[in-house]
């Protein structure tokens, strides 16, 4: 008899190892200022007590996609997932170092910031392409939905067939307007949060667990 | 050519357009708007092109050169298909009319989903 059950568990195991997929990995995508680190770091703190980067003011801060492996988020439900937060550069056509200049940053560093800047985007486009199961698709709720990155990266998003939460974030701007975001994007679920306060991230983790899972 | 100020506009037909490969097309609308031109696609890109669209302009970027490309396009529209295509899954339908030009020179000024308003500047 415990021979058989030893030889269950065994097989059940090793069955299990077979069929298990790797984690799930979530990127956060959006255009450059939307606030996609300042979520990763939310995320990553509220779960597992670390951080991803740095956030700033100004555009471009994130350059390299950062990868934080194995968070599990439990939702209210008692769901729970578990993912890699892939954070990625802010997606755009355009970058100008002068962006940089008007920022007060020296024209040497800025030109080597708009490089790598578009390096960062490249490489944001060849994850999405290659390496992400889902996405979290942050917009600044302050900004109008239309503009054609959002657009672009929607279409992109839906034609590889992955899940996407959008999330208007900045929640607690008197400009925010989510209102205008579900208008533009009826066919995905919208989450207001302000990433920043922590404004109603328990809806988007009680989301991700469901939709993720 | 150089006596009159002005901005050359090229429209590409969708006939054209399909005869290329992704690759092709894309060099062709970035060669374009490299010289300060303004592209018109009467069938947009495919979604993955704009994808590669994205990762090679972002390539071609140069201080004080080349600064990237404005584009706009409306939002892909779903076609509501009848009975069979619902049973198949539905077909979307393809992408549209777009617009793509030198960033310092073309802007938008309105976008709404069904209206596009764009401005564009000859000094580059």
């Amino acid at each position: 008899m415990t021979f058989f059950v030893r030889t269950k568990r065994k097989i059940s195991g090793l069955l299990k190892a077979l069929f298990r997929k790797r984690t799930f990995r979530i990127g956060i995508y959006g255009p450059p200022n939307a606030g996609k680190t300042t979520l990763a770091n939310r995320i990553v703190r509220d779960w597992v007590g670390d951080a991803v980067g740095p956030v700033s003011e100004v555009p471009h801060e994130t350059r390299r996609v950062r990868r934080k492996e194995d968070i599990t988020i439990t939702g209210q439900n008692g769901g729970s997932v578990t993912i890699d937060i892939v954070d990625t550069p802010g997606v755009t056509t355009k970058i100008d170092y002068n962006e940089f200049v008007e920022y007060g940053i020296e024209k040497e560093e800025a030109v080597k910031r708009a490089r790598e800047a578009t390096e960062g985007v490249a490489e944001a486009m060849h994850w999405l392409r290659e390496d992400i199961d889902g996405v979290i698709y942050m917009l600044d709720s302050t900004q109008d939905p239309f503009q054609q990155v959002n657009i672009m990266l929607i279409g992109i998003i839906e034609s590889r067939k992955l899940p996407v939460v959008i999330v208007a974030n900045k929640n607690d701007l008197p400009d925010a307007s989510a209102a205008r975001i579900k208008s533009a994007f009826p066919q995905h679920p919208v989450i207001s949060i302000s990433g920043l306060e922590g404004n109603n991230v328990d809806e988007l983790y009680e989301k991700m667990t469901t939709y993720f899972g | 050519m150089e006596m009159i100020q002005g901005v050359q506009i090229d429209l590409i037909s969708a006939e054209r357009l399909d005869r290329l490969t992704s690759m092709e097309k894309i060099r062709l609308i970035l060669d374009d708007v490299m010289e300060g031109n303004i592209v018109i696609l009467e069938k947009g890109l495919a979604p993955e092109e704009q994808s590669k669209l994205i990762e090679i302009t972002m390539r071609e970027i140069a201080p004080d050169g080349f600064s990237g490309i404005e584009m706009e396009t409306y939002p892909i529209k779903d076609v509501q298909g009848g009975f069979l295509s619902k049973l198949l899954g539905g077909k979307r339908s393809e992408s549209r009319l777009t617009v793509i030009g030198p960033a310092n020179q073309l802007k938008t000024l309105k976008k709404e989903k069904d209206l596009i308003s764009a401005w564009v500047s000859s000094s580059r």
